[in-house]
């Protein structure tokens, strides 16, 4: 039977490219950004991929895990990946020495369908580490700024110190070309000057046409309901609703089976979905 | 197709002549009821007279545990040496196994070609053979009763001699190789070949329609029948083990005694165990057994039909025949179409 490519080394979509931690900031409690560079240069220039795609990363002795890409393809170079401590293969990425060898592959997924944005407003709503992939798509649109119409960022942290990339948004805030809405649901400190309340509690700041907006949320499942509502609410399509889905991935490419939701991949198919394919593919959320 | 007329008592003979294409593998009996493909020492130890082996032949080109790279803490990862793996002629496969590959094929190429895979399935010449259903076969309502692609030689019993089909130019070298043995297909054997064709037909004991399954599914996705055959089910996984489609794995890091170094490996898993889609901090999307044994159903009958465009059950009847406790495919789409009531 020889209707099947043949073995190729370079182009096994399993084996991981040698990558260096380049650098790690701490952002809150168990959650750290890390810049990575590809040990290749081409690939370190080269890589291209869409916001909201994630890649596969692999400490070395301990195994992969997906993340998405946190920075933006405007800013080539080194990708970041904001990670959260919380097993097996995140624990030792923490726990790697300065300019660590990893592996990356990727980028996989979807990504979010930035050509059907352009030309739209875009809300960005997200809580929690749902920022990780939103910043791509928020840097993107602020990098090419004249391809989309208003940009607004919704984002929302139980108090100030479990803000993620906190100096960076706070930074935007009197920007004047993004409305960037930041809220906590609770301050002890006093010194937060942006809103408090939860996230939904931002709608009211904001005028949106559902008929020209593209809303893409990502966060806690709680979150998820209630801001998935008041976009219903307002009028949004369900089409115009966007948002990325965890699964148990092992492969990233559509074979080990493990991201499967109804009939669809996560890895392949997402994992950026409407939240009409949401409803209709029952086991989604 | 180009078919050609081989003599049954050629039939050792003839096998002899296809072993300088790749090392023999053929079914054989490992217990009183239940056959496997391994390799044989002697010809005669080749058992045609079965109808399904316990593993399917996904075994050769997905094996149950396999090695994909080396790692090392100082140079990152590294794919191991160049697959040795030899030539190998399968002999006496079954269609619906046939059948079973070309849905791997599908999986394991595409976008993403997996090269473990592809490697060992370029290296596999199959050699077809028909059977006859026994009373777990429901591979005629599932369209994999016949194969007219996927195999380099197929072989149909038509009484003294086999018609063999040609699909490939390796199969027609490997003809070349026997032409000794062989004759042109004349009246008599056409006239043979639709009698088989409709003694196989007829001897079907099992049949489910699967017209609008798919939707079906859908309509029943509540449906009591999950929550009763889950209770049944131990989510033992023996189900996907046996299943020629069936191919999800688990990929897992070995290290070496020395540590720094190991290698990544995958093995054969199943959406029947507990931990399948378990997420880091503990949310299972699919805790309990009822969802899980639908997910098995839905993704075969469901999901594969519309990424691929049919089903992925080829209606070998493993599920069923090894089940531990007696769970049966055929009984469970029949309930879903209401065409039982228990
Ligand atoms: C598309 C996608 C994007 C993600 N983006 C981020 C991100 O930007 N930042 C972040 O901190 N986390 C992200 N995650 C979640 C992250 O992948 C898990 O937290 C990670 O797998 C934890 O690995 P662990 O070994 O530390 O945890 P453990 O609980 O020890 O996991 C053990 C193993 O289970 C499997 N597994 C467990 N949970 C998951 C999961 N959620 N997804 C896939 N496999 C899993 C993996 O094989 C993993 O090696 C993302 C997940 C997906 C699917
Ligand atoms: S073989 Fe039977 S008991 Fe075991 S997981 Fe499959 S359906 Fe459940
Ligand atoms: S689901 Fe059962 S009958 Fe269908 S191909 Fe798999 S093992 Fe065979
Ligand atoms: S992660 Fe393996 S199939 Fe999607």
């Amino acid at each position: 039977m020889c209707d099947h490519q043949s073995h190729a080394t370079h182009n096994n979509p399993y084996l991981p490219h040698p990558a260096r931690i380049i650098r790690t900031l701490p952002q809150i409690q168990d959650h750290q950004l890390f810049q990575i560079r590809f040990e290749d240069e081409d690939m370190a220039r080269g890589f291209a991929y869409r916001p909201g795609q994630f890649v596969m990363l692999s400490v070395i002795g301990t195994g992969e895990a997906p993340f998405s890409i946190s920075s933006a393809p405007t800013h080539p170079g080194v990708i970041e990946l904001c990670v959260r401590r919380i097993g097996h293969v995140t624990k030792a990425l923490f726990a790697l020495p300065p300019n660590a060898l990893v592996g990356i592959r990727g980028p996989y997924g979807n990504g979010f369908p930035v050509e059907r944005l352009q030309q739209n407003n875009l809300l960005l709503v997200a809580g929690g580490l749902g920022m990780a992939p939103l910043r791509s798509l928020l840097w993107y649109a602020l990098d090419n700024r004249s391809k989309f119409k208003d940009v607004i960022l919704m984002y929302g942290g139980r108090n100030p110190d479990e803000m993620l990339f906190k100096y960076e948004l706070l930074n935007l805030i009197d920007r004047t070309d993004v409305q960037c809405l930041l809220t906590v649901d609770r301050d002890d400190s006093g010194i937060w000057k942006a809103h408090k309340g939860v996230v939904t509690m931002l709608f009211d700041h904001v005028e949106l046409d559902p008929n020209s907006t593209y809303a893409a949320v990502c966060g806690p499942d709680v979150m998820f309901r209630f801001v998935l509502n008041e976009l219903l609410e307002r009028g949004f399509s369900k089409d115009r609703m966007l948002m990325s889905l965890e699964r148990n991935m092992q492969c990233g490419v559509g074979k080990c089976g493990h991201c499967m939701i109804g009939y669809k991949y996560t890895c392949l198919d997402g994992p950026i979905f409407t939240y009409w394919d949401a409803i209709n593919l029952q086991e989604m959320i | 197709m180009k078919m050609v007329i081989l003599p049954k008592e050629s039939l050792p003979e003839f096998i002899g002549h296809l072993c300088p294409f790749g090392e023999l593998h053929v079914p054989v009996k490992v217990s009183e009821k239940s056959y496997a493909f391994g390799r044989v020492n002697d010809l005669s130890d080749i058992e045609l007279n079965y109808t399904r082996t316990i593993l399917p032949l996904k075994k050769y080109v997905f094996k149950p545990v396999d090695v994909m790279f080396n790692f090392c803490a100082a140079t990152g990862y590294e794919t191991t040496v160049e697959e040795t793996d030899a030539k190998r002629v399968i002999f006496g496969v079954h269609p619906c196994d046939i059948h079973g590959l070309k849905i791997l094929d599908l999986v394991f190429g595409g976008k993403y070609v997996d090269g473990y895979y592809s490697a060992r399935r370029n290296k596999a010449a199959i050699v077809g053979m028909d059977c006859i259903p026994d009373e777990f076969c429901f591979c005629r309502s599932t369209g994999t009763d016949f194969v007219d692609t996927g195999f380099d030689l197929f072989l149909s019993d038509i009484g003294a001699s086999y018609l063999v089909r040609v699909g490939t130019s390796l199969g027609d070298d490997m003809i070349r190789a026997a032409d000794s043995l062989l004759r042109e297909v004349q009246e008599q054997d056409r006239q043979a070949y639709k009698r088989r064709s409709t003694q196989r037909r007829e001897s079907f004991q099992t049949e489910v329609q699967l017209q609008e399954l798919p939707e079906i599914m859908d309509l029943e996705y509540d449906s009591e029948v999950w929550r009763r055959v889950g209770d049944k089910c131990l989510s033992c996984g023996t189900c996907s083990m046996v299943c020629p489609t069936c191919y999800c794995y688990a990929v897992f890091d070995e290290l070496d005694l020395a540590g720094g170094s190991g290698r990544r490996q995958r093995r054969w898993d199943s959406c029947l165990f507990k931990d399948y889609a378990l997420v880091a901090g503990g949310h299972n999307f699919r805790p309990d057994r009822d969802s899980r044994i639908k997910n098995r159903y839905f993704h075969k009958q469901r999901g594969f039909v519309s990424q691929h465009g049919r089903p992925s059950c080829v209606g070998c009847g493993r599920c069923k025949v090894y089940c531990l406790v007696g769970i049966d495919i055929v009984e469970v789409i029949k309930e879903l179409r209401s065409e039982i009531r228990v």
